[in-house]
């Protein structure tokens, strides 16, 4: 998270709404421990990671819908028989993630 | 001020603090910030499930990891993500091979301390990506920084009068890594000193020497990587098995 702080500031003085996302749950091998974040801005810029790049592009489009439709969520990503070609993750592992909106309003 | 804020606030300013969110049930989505002295701020939406994580704050800070429980009532799903101060290295000698370390350490998350009394050295210009630079006798500024089990020492002046008496002080406290630049001949005369000055065999085992992993490393950029090897060895060791588990 802290290394997320100053992407956080930048995108609060630009007015953009920022969606973060937290690795809750993760079964199996998986490549970044619990905990790992990652935050999407309304811009659809994106800093941090949840997974070292398996299933981030998806991630971004679940929170670009979150700014629309509110949230939270709790998403769940593993290889899943057709999944595992799209947003599968390549160890083999499940991980779950927790999506919400994060405070935005500037200092 | 928000609980995102607060949160945000406590990581940036280097203190334990624990944001717990209920994933699932009817409460889903409520927060509670928790703190080590046992305050706490927001809600989980739920009096009992509060008071069930409350009684357990002192595990999570404990454990300094991020949890995922299950409380039995509903059942309801909860993340507590503990975040825990960052590690510090304090880097004694404002040397090459130390502007090299800072650099590393930084992108590894860890807060960097230069100290050197020589300020020939310690310039801005040099260390201006540390968080730190202390131009004083590196022995006292240890002495006075409180070495926990969450900083690093390394001693890189080559010069005894400097690296010694920070050894001592290092070795004197609980730090996580200490390490001593210098050879084989080097630390056996280091050895000799610190023994002189009272410190035991057991204490002066606890120093890496010759410093870093071995990967054949001869510029200070490449000692400054097998230095910051070793560490990233030592605290995922560490990690794995907890002092007193």
């Amino acid at each position: 998270m802290r290394e997320l702080l100053p992407t956080l500031e930048r995108w609060r003085a630009e007015q953009k709404q920022i969606v973060l996302a937290t690795v809750v749950k993760l079964y199996g091998s998986a490549p970044l421990p619990l905990g790992a974040k990652m935050a999407v801005s309304a811009a659809g810029e994106m800093a941090g990671s949840v997974s070292g790049g398996c299933v981030e592009g998806a991630v971004v489009q679940e929170a670009l819908a979150l700014l629309q439709q509110g949230g939270p969520k709790l998403l769940t990503y593993g290889i899943t028989d057709e999944l595992a070609t799209s947003v599968g993750l390549a160890c083999g592992g499940t991980i779950e993630v927790w999506l919400e909106l994060w405070e935005e309003s500037p200092r | 001020m928000s609980l995102h804020r607060q949160f945000e606030d406590a990581i940036r300013l280097g203190r334990l603090v624990a944001l717990a969110t209920v994933l699932t049930g009817p409460q889903r989505g409520h927060q509670l910030l928790l703190w080590p002295d046992g305050t706490t701020a927001g809600s989980l939406g739920d009096p009992l499930l509060e008071t069930a994580l409350h009684a357990r704050t002192e595990e999570f800070f404990a454990g300094r990891k991020p949890v995922r429980l299950t409380h039995p009532v509903g059942p309801v799903e909860l993340f507590v993500d503990v975040q825990t101060p960052p590690l510090r290295l304090f880097i004694v000698g404002a040397v090459h091979t130390a502007a090299a370390l800072v650099t590393y350490a930084k992108v590894l998350g860890f807060q960097t301390i230069v100290v050197d009394a020589r300020t020939a050295f310690a310039t801005p210009e040099r260390f201006g990506h540390a968080d730190q630079l202390i131009a004083r006798w590196p022995a006292e500024v240890l002495a006075e920084q409180g070495l926990d089990e969450s900083s690093c020492v390394v001693t890189l002046t080559h010069d005894e009068k400097f690296d010694n008496p920070a050894l001592a002080a290092a070795l004197r406290s609980p730090a996580l890594y200490i390490g001593a630049l210098g050879s084989q001949k080097t630390h056996a005369r280091r050895r000799a000193a610190l023994a002189a000055d009272g410190l035991t065999d057991t204490d002066l085992q606890r120093i890496h020497a010759p410093i870093g992993l071995r990967i054949g490393a001869r510029r200070p950029e490449e000692i400054a990587l097998s230095i910051m090897a070793e560490i990233v060895a030592v605290v995922n060791r560490a990690e794995k098995s907890p002092a007193g588990s």
